[in-house]
């Protein structure tokens, strides 16, 4: 079996929950794999990470230098391809820099490429059987990815638990000498923060979430006037920003707000995952949905089928009377 | 800017319910509703929007049959200049790698300034934009959300990332970039604008003229392959209320009040 490589994401100085989380997925590709964390960057925040991770992995790859301060994927590329042995298995969290990253690696160091895995089902031959998921998880399949010459492997955050044990008492390698020539073709300006909006969604203890569901600019009212019954806020999934009816700061998931409220209404929301990890704490949540099959009723604990065009006024009237 | 965008012909959905077939090995194909991949259709919308301000052309690609022609003629209507079918049963079966080498052979056919495709597609593989750049050795960045043009050398590019961040770049042309969903609001496009564009010619290609052989792309060259669909584990799943409208409601009103769910 070819060496397994993590790809440790971090920022100021702390690793990302994926850091552990790869630990788990490597062992489901090997069971007896050792794992080599690869961690880039620069200065005092990166020998900070280092020896964090090796309380966890055996080995641990430090690439050093001040061209890797912040993490563009088409800088990093090249320093992966220049200091991992080809033909290695190389994991990396399948989140905006994982998609940056990934496939243009797998191009670099001649190895298939598997985006976004969910579970891995073992190796027969030369072959990894991994499990996936397409259609916003309608529908998951079986992948076969011919490992011989190694793979990238993008691995979704949160289905593998995260490796707590920490008793690998590893140590940390200094491979900066590898790193060779940086690629100059993109580069990184700043970061802006999008500004503040009308209404701070994490702190409202109960959310009244809308998705494409709604259908219509125009029920976005029988949200609001849902929510205004039971004491809540209106947020949204993000084909609602997309469509501009709502603003962006009331989107919930990883590409917006991330929320802990204590219940959460899924209205017309089928449930990606890019949407449920936006959502932490384990909130009490009900979706209500016309399809039947919409992911969003794997996670809910409460599921009810029905049109939120109608059911939501409906239940608003209720909560009033009730009052 | 010569502009070429790479689309995907998609089951839409929005107006779909996907399910297994009788057989639980694939997706029940008929009757299927298909459309343009949605982030392809936010990428021809800011390629237009580009040409609009700066002057060139919009070329748009797709890989299929002869039915993935309607979505050439769709983005068409909107506003991009040419199409290109690429047609060929030997290329099923194809992995990202597969597609991205046939999509590299169509830009050897042409000369571009600059490359789109969606950021991601049905599968959810968000891989062919940045596998094609790696083959041909340009610059690449994914999830874009905002495209300045600086000069004929170089664009400004925003990228989403996590928490609604953005991450501002200066990119070299050419380059590829993977489309972001909310970059833009792509345009109305009509029957009338269909019919409009109904008898360009939209040139097609085989693999053999791409000199596309099978140890490239199709089944035989895919190193990564769909074995199966089955339904996702329903874990404990949720507890579905069922009865009448009236009788749902007051469950669920009792159900929020219990966890604090009204204020």
């Amino acid at each position: 079996m070819a060496q397994i490589f993590a790809y440790i994401v971090h920022k100021n100085g702390v690793a990302d929950d994926t850091a552990l989380e790869l630990i788990t997925a490597a062992k489901k590709i090997d069971a007896s794999a050792e794992v080599t964390a690869v961690v880039t960057g620069s200065g005092a925040n990166l020998d900070t990470v280092c020896n964090e991770m090796a309380a966890s992995y055996k080995e641990v790859y430090k690439l050093d230098n001040d061209g890797l301060a912040y993490p563009n994927a088409e800088v990093v590329r090249g320093v992966l391809v220049n200091a991992l042995p080809a033909g290695s298995i190389i994991l990396i969290p399948h989140n905006t820099f994982g998609m940056d990253l990934g496939p243009g690696l797998s191009i670099k160091v001649d190895s298939p490429f598997v985006s976004d895995a969910v579970d891995f089902e073992g190796v027969d031959g030369s072959n990894l059987k991994i499990i996936r998921q397409e259609f916003g998880g309608q529908v998951s399949t079986h992948v076969t990815c011919d490992i011989s010459n190694g793979a990238v492997i993008n691995v979704r955050p949160g289905p593998f638990l995260p490796d707590e044990s920490k008793s690998a008492g590893g140590s940390v390698t200094d491979k900066s000498g590898d790193i060779g020539e940086l690629a100059t073709g993109r580069r990184y300006l700043e970061t802006v923060i999008p500004e503040a909006g009308d209404v701070d969604i994490t702190k409202s203890d109960v959310l009244v979430s809308v998705g494409r569901g709604i259908e219509d600019e125009e029920n976005i009212e029988a949200a609001n006037e849902l929510a205004e019954a039971m004491g809540a806020v209106v947020s949204c999934s993000r084909p609602i920003v997309d469509a501009k009816w709502l603003d962006k700061s009331r989107q919930v998931g990883t590409s917006g707000q991330t929320v802990k409220p204590k219940v959460y209404m899924a209205m017309g929301i089928s449930g990606s995952f890019q949407h449920l990890g936006g959502i932490k704490g384990s909130p009490f949540m009900i979706a209500v949905n016309k399809n039947a099959k919409a992911p969003i009723f794997q996670v809910a604990d409460v599921g009810i089928i029905a049109d939120i065009q109608e059911f939501m006024p409906e239940l608003a009237e209720k909560i009033g009377e009730s009052k | 800017m010569e502009i070429l965008v790479c689309v995907k012909r998609v089951p839409d959905n929005e107006e779909n319910e996907i399910e297994l077939n009788d057989d639980g090995n694939d997706i029940e194909r008929d009757d299927l509703v298909y459309s343009v991949n949605e982030w392809d259709n936010y990428a021809v919308e800011e390629a237009i929007q580009i040409v609009d301000e700066h002057g060139g052309s919009v070329t748009v690609v797709t890989i299929g049959d002869e039915e993935a022609e309607e979505v050439l003629r769709r983005e068409m209507a909107m506003g991009a200049e040419k199409g290109i079918l690429v047609d060929d049963e030997s290329l099923e079966g194809s992995d990202g790698k597969g597609i991205a080498a046939v999509l590299k052979a169509v830009t050897e056919k042409g000369s571009y300034d600059l490359i789109m495709t969606g950021a991601q597609a049905d599968a959810g593989q968000a891989q062919v934009g940045g596998m094609l750049a790696a083959m041909m050795d340009i610059p690449y960045a994914s999830l874009v959300n905002k495209i300045d043009v600086i000069d004929d050398k170089k664009l400004k590019i925003g990228r989403e990332i996590e928490g609604g961040d953005q991450e501002l770049n200066e990119i070299d042309l050419p380059c590829v970039l993977s489309i972001q969903t909310g970059i833009n609001e792509p345009r109305y496009v009509g029957i009338r604008g269909i019919r409009k564009v109904a008898s360009v010619e939209i040139p097609t290609f085989n693999a053999g003229d791409l000199g596309i052989g099978a140890d490239v792309a199709g089944e035989a060259a895919a190193k990564v392959k769909k074995v199966d669909y089955f339904l996702p584990e329903m874990g404990e799943g949720a507890e579905m209320l069922e009865g009448s409208t009236d009788e749902i409601i007051d469950k669920l009103i009792e159900l929020l009040k219990a966890k604090g769910g009204l204020q």
